[in-house]
């Protein structure tokens, strides 16, 4: 026992005094208090919680390049830096009244922030968090300043985002950071939700509220200006009542397919990334959110909207059948897969826990506490275009 | 309060009859809508964090308006009530009747006029 306690209390100084690495570390945001938890997917358990984040009722975080930072957009327009290695904040600013998510640029030296309120977007110094530059999405003759959505970071030191009320893509280069040079796509349809960024930054894909498609901005192509991609999906039948916006993210992609939530229906859509066209559809549980790709792209984890998220359906890239539905439990909010694809960790917002998934066998493998989590990034992010 | 009265443009003083009169109604009707207090439970938490996705957990607005009192006090009762059932044609707002009852969404919009579902309340959660 004594050699135990010794042990432990070496251990400990040890890792007080020495570094350590971050590859296998991240955080699970906590949204109704607040704050965050340091995880780690070697051993499955949690580090800690740093606390104070303000309005995280819709959060998301983009990391480092060196992943000891991590950088938490908040919905309050709060902007927080975290060390996630001495669990503690370094820097936090309100840099706007309401905002939606974040990005980092190419060389790790800017964090951009997309706002509600006032619409525009904000791009931070990322070592210091002094503004750098100040982008407001204005729109029409009138002034009217657009909410933004689906802001991710694109190769050439580029910020590309959507505007929701104005139906624009716009490309700010970011090259020289003190002018951002902006490019503006007008007319891509109405009310773009959200974007993704294929895994090579090469295509810009923002999905569409107001009307069943998407559009698609070919970043090597500028001039050839925004494609409209399944257009029609819905084929003029009256969509189901949307209860939660849809997210879309570049990890959707699996090999030659591209798998994104359909608005308003029980359907994933499968476009063939070479033509980008439909390749088909998946009947599923309920109104997909998360149509998530394990790393490897062999299969296609999705959730759902309230009233069905407790469920999670696996599918099966080859045959795109359904092979497996799990129930969690109440309130699966978000996913997020291991680097290599092992394991998936989900948040269980409803019974205030997280669920660790072996993604061969579908087995819980480990439940642990969390208060009321949501989204869950892991340090792996930091180097991956898009996210 | 005479003071503003006489400085104030006819309309605006029925304007202010009706916000004068309307807080007596929705106390009048407060009484009418019975909720148990399991479902206000669940109600509470439904507008917390459903509503919420939208309109952000504080309830100061998202993709959607903020629902603070403020904002929602002077509209009419009825009409609140129908948005929650039927939905905001040409709006990300759907029709939330397949989870929810009349005297739900009349509850959650009596909840939300007065500000007993305020931010504080919210912070606290219900669960």
């Amino acid at each position: 026992m004594r050699r135990l306690i010794v042990l432990i209390v070496t251990l400990l100084l040890a890792q007080n005094v020495s570094a350590r690495g971050t590859g296998d570390l991240g955080i699970v945001i906590e949204r109704a208090d607040g704050s965050v938890q340091i995880i780690e997917t070697s051993t499955n358990s949690s580090l800690g919680r740093i606390e104070g984040l303000g309005d995280l009722s819709h959060a998301s975080a983009v990391y480092s390049r060196d992943e000891q930072f991590a950088y938490i957009f908040g919905r309050d327009g709060g902007l927080t830096k975290i060390d996630i290695i001495n669990k503690k904040i370094v820097k936090r600013i309100m840099q706007s009244g309401n905002s939606i998510g974040g990005a980092i640029s190419q060389d790790g030296r800017l964090v951009a922030v997309s706002n509600y309120k006032p619409g525009g977007v904000k791009i931070f110094d990322a070592e210091t968090l002094e503004l750098v530059a100040d982008i407001p999405a204005s729109y029409g003759n009138d002034g009217l300043l657009s909410k933004v959505i689906g802001l991710v970071d694109a190769p050439g030191q580029k910020f590309v985002f959507s505007l929701w009320d104005a139906g624009e893509i716009w490309v700010a280069d970011m090259s020289d950071s003190t002018k951002p040079e902006i490019t503006k796509f007008k007319n891509i349809g109405l009310n773009p939700y959200d974007a993704l960024i294929t895994p090579d930054g090469r295509y810009y894909i923002a999905g569409l509220f107001g009307e069943d498609g998407m559009s698609m901005l070919d970043l090597w192509n500028l001039d050839k200006g925004v494609k409209r991609i399944l257009d029609g999906y819905g084929k003029g039948e009256q969509k189901l009542p949307v209860y939660k916006m849809p997210h879309l993210e570049g990890w959707a992609i699996a090999g030659n397919f591209a798998f994104v939530p359909a608005v308003g229906r029980h359907e994933v859509l499968v476009i063939d990334t070479l033509t980008w066209t439909e390749a088909g559809r998946i009947k599923v549980h309920g109104q997909p959110v998360f149509v998530m790709a394990r790393p490897d792209g062999r299969n296609i984890w999705v959730n759902f909207a309230v009233p069905n998220n407790d469920t999670l359906q696996i599918i099966d890239t080859q045959s795109l059948d359904i092979i497996k539905t799990l129930t969690p439990g109440k309130g699966v909010l978000h996913m997020e897969f291991e680097p290599r694809g092992g394991q998936v960790w989900a948040s269980v917002r409803d019974e205030d826990r997280l669920a660790i998934f072996d993604t061969d066998t579908f087995e819980q493998l480990i439940t642990f506490k969390a208060k009321k989590p949501s989204g869950i990034f892991f340090t792996s992010r930091a180097h991956r275009i898009g996210l | 309060m005479k003071k503003m009265l006489f400085k104030t443009s006819f309309p605006e003083i029925i304007v202010l009859g009706i916000t004068l009169l309307a807080p007596q109604n929705a106390m009048a009707e407060t009484a009418i809508t019975e909720v148990n207090p399991a479902r206000q439970n669940e109600l509470m938490y439904f507008v917390k964090h459903d509503c919420g996705s939208c309109h952000g957990m504080t309830l100061k607005g998202g993709l959607g308006p903020a629902l603070l009192p403020e904002t929602l006090s002077a509209q009419p009762k009825e009409y609140l009530v129908t948005t929650i059932l039927e939905g905001r044609k040409n709006t990300a707002m759907p029709p939330w009747k397949s989870m929810l009852s009349r005297n739900d969404a009349l509850w959650i919009t009596e909840q939300l006029q007065s500000g007993r579902i305020d931010q504080t309340q919210i912070a606290k959660g219900a669960r």
